[in-house]
């Protein structure tokens, strides 16, 4: 590195001393360190915001058609829900043990821990896929060819056999069109995340393979951690609320 | 009255410097592809400076089609469309980011001791992010204009309209995330990289403004942001979350679409209160009186103006219950601005007063801001509010603020850091005199719209009954002479680039640390980090300051 | 700036040392895998808890059982706790203005009078 042999020859270090990776416009690590990190936590808070848009969609119309929410929750699967939720958590530990080999500068154990990462993000987005054509198959998607016929006749679908649902007012069955709205709404910008997510993983992995997050920088493998966190997040949310309305029969 | 505070080098010898952030390099790229946030804060002022005008053509051809009762310049789908279009411009691509793109690019970090924003790419993308949210605008409005009301109104802007929702949407949704990024740098930087010894209450009260509406920036406009999708969502794919027939709630798409808008018109508002505290000390020669009450009260507006967003709604169809909360906490949020201009106010008791332009500004705000949010708590009281919502006075009402309030904020400060900016003095006289021209051709354009408001005229009407013509006519009478107050800056103000007076460091005898440092400043703004050790607005300071330099010429 | 300039330290160790400052806080892997452990059981005990009829508290139980699952990431996998007031207190400012925005709406819709008038 430039800077190595700069500060052998020494004069020329004393007019650039800085570490490689600082900026010009901060005076010290330690500064652009910090502010970096706050950057991403004030970037979260606006998704916080921006989902929280839904969330107060959803709460509104599930206080409103409840027996719509029930209807249309017992339609998802909770294998595969329980199955991603699980895949998810298990990505943030992977995630969060790689920030520790970025920290105690271990490269392979880095590259391994992102390398999982990215693949249980894969993973999840494959289960979500199969979720979603699940839906297409049975006409649950709002706005396309969307088909109450499962609410007003449970005995003609399986899940809603499964639960025991009684047949709804024709009115209340329309109203499981919001909440399929609300699911793919809100899984859908979930999985929007996940998919900026995993192509940065993808990014980040083949500069961990060649060293950028182990010389005592990992700012920016800190920084994306925050992100894949909150990402888990929200499904910690979503998955509660759109999946375990009422398992109960 | 020909005292003046204004203090320039020998025009003689005077010479801007050649070294500076203009020069330091040359051809587009080094503009397009800058970091310097100095010149990506000129590149947003030619950028709304623009739109601004187009905003304005929008305007002259309201009160052009206004003249008349009938609907006889354009037919009432296209007058629908102007408004929109009017109302889009000036709200995304002028107001919002008016003072905080360019001013507060400008002069934050100097102000604070910094030699750039903590997130100078960010900052770089925030201006592309709008550049494309405004081309987006202009394509709406070539290909056919959206005729909504800058507000989309569910079910209107969902399942009544075939025009361009779709596109304003998303050009608002991009314009939206060039403010979020714009704020969100700020508050990094104010918070990480003030310079040592520059503790939060020695910070001048421009920065703390900017600080607030950054708060309401980040944490107000994602919430715009999901309104527009859901409705990009409704009108695409017919999901039904906003149609009454699936039964989805057009009042949602409201409560979620105010949530950030009414924080919106704190952005705007904030920023502009900054340079109303800085220009007012400056030419009262005397601290801003109560400097912890102004800094807490920025604040305060921001915190709660998060609480009172349903005021937009009363006659919607919201529950009566919350109509008593929500009308509650509007008369709370009066009373930091009010504390504000008590302590303008109390600044200019006994200070030594001039009246160059930027103090002419100042006072126009004062007052028009006062009467503007006077007519607020009018609307935020529910009772009068039932009569005079949708009505001209609501139009009067928010151009007495944004206008009357904000428009003059933003001149006073491009005037007062025009010598700062580009090394240069604006000419005074003509100057003076435009601002006088705006300030008279304010009143008579929107005066008489509160008249009309309590009369009765409805707003977004292109017709209207003959009885109200009279005061339309008055109306347009001043758009005119408004103008003319618009156009005149715009031509001294590029004259003054070349002709204008070497302005040298400190024209105005000003205390900030932007006026220690050369005009234009260097790239880098400081050649090494000041050390603060003194409070904001410390005019005893600048006389030692001013003494230490009579003597050392002497010896 | 320098205020923890140590004159004794070379310009190159002066910035290693640097470097170092900055990860103030190491979070040892045991924690990780106690967290992880913990969110799956508790990702389980909610899926037995929907299947139970607890009236009213069946949405309680879910959202109380997600929000410690999230405040735990937050605290640990998210560093948190070991981060500075300012992190902290960005942290509550993005929950109380959701909360504003999820309260207050839901103010308006759950004090209508429909159908009461």
């Amino acid at each position: 590195m430039s800077d190595s042999t700069a500060i052998v020859n020494g004069a020329p270090a004393e007019a650039h001393a800085h570490p490689p990776y600082q900026r010009h416009h901060f005076e010290s690590m330690g500064q652009q360190v910090d502010a970096t990190s706050f950057a991403m936590w004030l970037f979260l808070l606006t998704e916080v915001m921006f989902f929280g848009g839904l969330f107060t969609a959803y709460l509104i119309y599930r206080n409103w058609y409840y027996p719509a929410f029930v209807a249309g929750s017992h339609q998802l699967s909770i294998l595969w829900g329980t199955l991603n939720t699980a895949v998810l958590i298990t990505s943030s530990f992977t995630m969060a043990m790689g920030v520790w080999c970025a920290e105690t500068r271990r490269k392979g154990a880095l590259v391994l821990c992102l390398t999982l990462t990215f693949l249980l993000g894969l993973v999840f987005l494959g289960i979500k896929t199969i979720e979603y054509g699940e839906k297409i198959e049975k006409h649950h998607v709002p706005g396309f060819h969307y088909s109450v016929q499962s609410f007003v006749n449970p005995q003609s679908d399986e899940a809603a056999k499964s639960y025991g649902d009684k047949p709804l007012p024709l009115d209340m069955a329309r109203h499981t069109e919001v909440y399929f709205s609300l699911y793919f709404a809100m899984t859908g910008m979930h999985a929007l995340h996940m998919i900026i997510g995993i192509a940065i993983l993808a990014f980040m992995i083949v500069r961990a393979r060649a060293g950028a997050y182990t010389t005592g920088h990992i700012t920016f493998v800190e920084n994306f951690g925050l992100y894949w966190h909150f990402v888990d997040i929200i499904w910690i949310f979503l998955f509660p609320l759109l999946y375990l309305i009422s398992r109960h029969g | 009255m020909s005292t003046t505070i204004v203090s320039l080098p020998d025009q003689a010898t005077a010479r801007v410097p050649k070294t500076n952030f203009l020069t330091k390099e040359n051809g587009l790229l080094s503009w397009l592809l800058t970091g310097d946030h100095k010149r990506i804060a000129i590149l947003y002022l030619i950028s709304i400076t623009f739109f601004f005008f187009i905003g304005g053509a929008l305007a002259g051809l309201i009160r052009l089609e206004l003249l008349t009762p009938q609907s006889d310049l354009m037919a009432t789908d296209t007058y629908n469309k102007v408004f929109t279009m009017h109302g889009v411009v000036m709200i995304f691509l002028f107001l919002v980011p008016s003072v905080p793109a360019t001013l507060g690019n400008f002069l934050i970090p100097i102000m604070i001791g910094a030699k750039d924003l903590a997130l100078p790419k960010i900052n770089l993308l925030s201006w592309y992010l709008y550049v494309v949210g405004g081309i987006l605008v202009l394509y709406t409005m070539i290909t056919g204009g959206v005729d909504t009301g800058w507000t989309f109104t569910t079910p209107l802007s969902t399942h009544y309209l075939n025009t361009n929702v779709l596109s304003t949407g998303i050009a608002v949704f991009i314009a939206g995330f060039s403010s979020i990024f714009t704020g969100l740098n700020f508050i990094v930087t104010i918070h990480k990289m003030r310079a040592p010894g520059m503790t939060w209450f020695r910070l001048p009260l421009f920065v703390w403004s900017h600080y607030a509406a950054s708060i309401l920036m980040v944490l107000g406009t994602p919430v715009l942001a999901i309104a527009i999708v859901l409705v990009a969502l409704e009108r695409t794919t017919g999901i039904g979350v906003f149609d009454p027939s699936k039964g989805g709630d057009p009042l949602l798409f409201q409560h979620l679409f105010w949530f950030y808008s009414h924080p919106a018109v704190y952005i705007m508002i904030l920023p502009g209160m900054g340079v109303i505290s800085e220009v007012v000390s400056t030419f009262a020669r005397k601290r801003v009186f109560g400097y912890t009450a102004v800094a807490f009260s920025s604040v305060a507006i921001a915190v709660f103006g998060f609480f009172v967003w349903e005021h937009h709604m009363f006659i919607m169809g919201v529950s009566t219950y919350s109509t008593l909360v929500f009308s509650l906490l509007t008369m709370l949020v009066a009373v930091p601005s009010a504390i504000k201009i008590f302590n303008w106010t109390f600044t200019l008791y006994k200070g030594s007063i001039t009246f160059e332009t930027p103090m002419l500004y100042a006072f126009g705000f004062m007052g028009l801001f006062t009467i503007g949010g006077l007519t607020g708590v009018f609307l935020g009281t529910t009772g009068t509010d039932i009569h005079l919502t949708e009505t001209y006075f609501i139009v009067a009402h928010f151009h007495f603020v944004m206008v009357g309030g904000m428009l003059m904020a933003f001149l006073a400060g491009i005037h007062f850091w025009w010598p700062k900016i580009t090394g240069r003095m604006y000419p005074e006289k003509i100057s003076q005199l435009a601002a006088l021209v705006t300030f008279i051709g304010f009143n008579f354009t929107f005066f008489p719209q509160f008249i009309l408001g309590t009369l009765g005229m409805p707003r977004r009407y292109a017709a209207y009954p003959a009885e109200f013509q009279i005061l339309n006519v008055f109306s347009t009478a001043g758009a005119t002479i408004l103008g003319v107050g618009y156009v005149l800056p715009l031509l001294y103000l590029a004259w003054s680039l070349k002709y204008g007076e070497v302005a040298g460091d400190n024209p105005w005898q000003a205390t900030g640390l932007e006026w220690q440092i050369q005009s234009p400043p260097l790239t880098e703004n400081f050649l090494e980090i000041p050390v603060v050790d003194r409070e904001a607005y410390d005019y005893e300071w600048l006389e030692r300051q001013k003494e230490k330099e009579v003597t050392t010429s002497v010896g | 700036m320098s205020e923890r300039h140590d004159p004794h330290l070379s310009k190159h160790d002066q910035l290693l040392h640097d470097l170092h400052d900055n990860l103030e806080h190491v979070v040892p892997p045991k924690v990780y895998i106690a967290v992880g452990v913990v969110l799956l059981t508790l990702t389980g005990l909610t899926v037995a808890a929907s299947y139970f009829e607890m009236g009213v508290f069946n949405p309680i139980v879910a959202l109380f059982i997600a929000v410690v699952k999230a405040t735990i990431v937050v605290l640990f996998f998210m560093h948190v706790k070991y981060s500075s007031k300012l992190t902290k207190l960005t942290v509550a400012g993005g929950v109380f203005t959701f909360l504003v925005l999820v309260g207050m709406t839901l103010a308006d819709y759950f004090t209508r009078a429909w159908g009461r008038w």
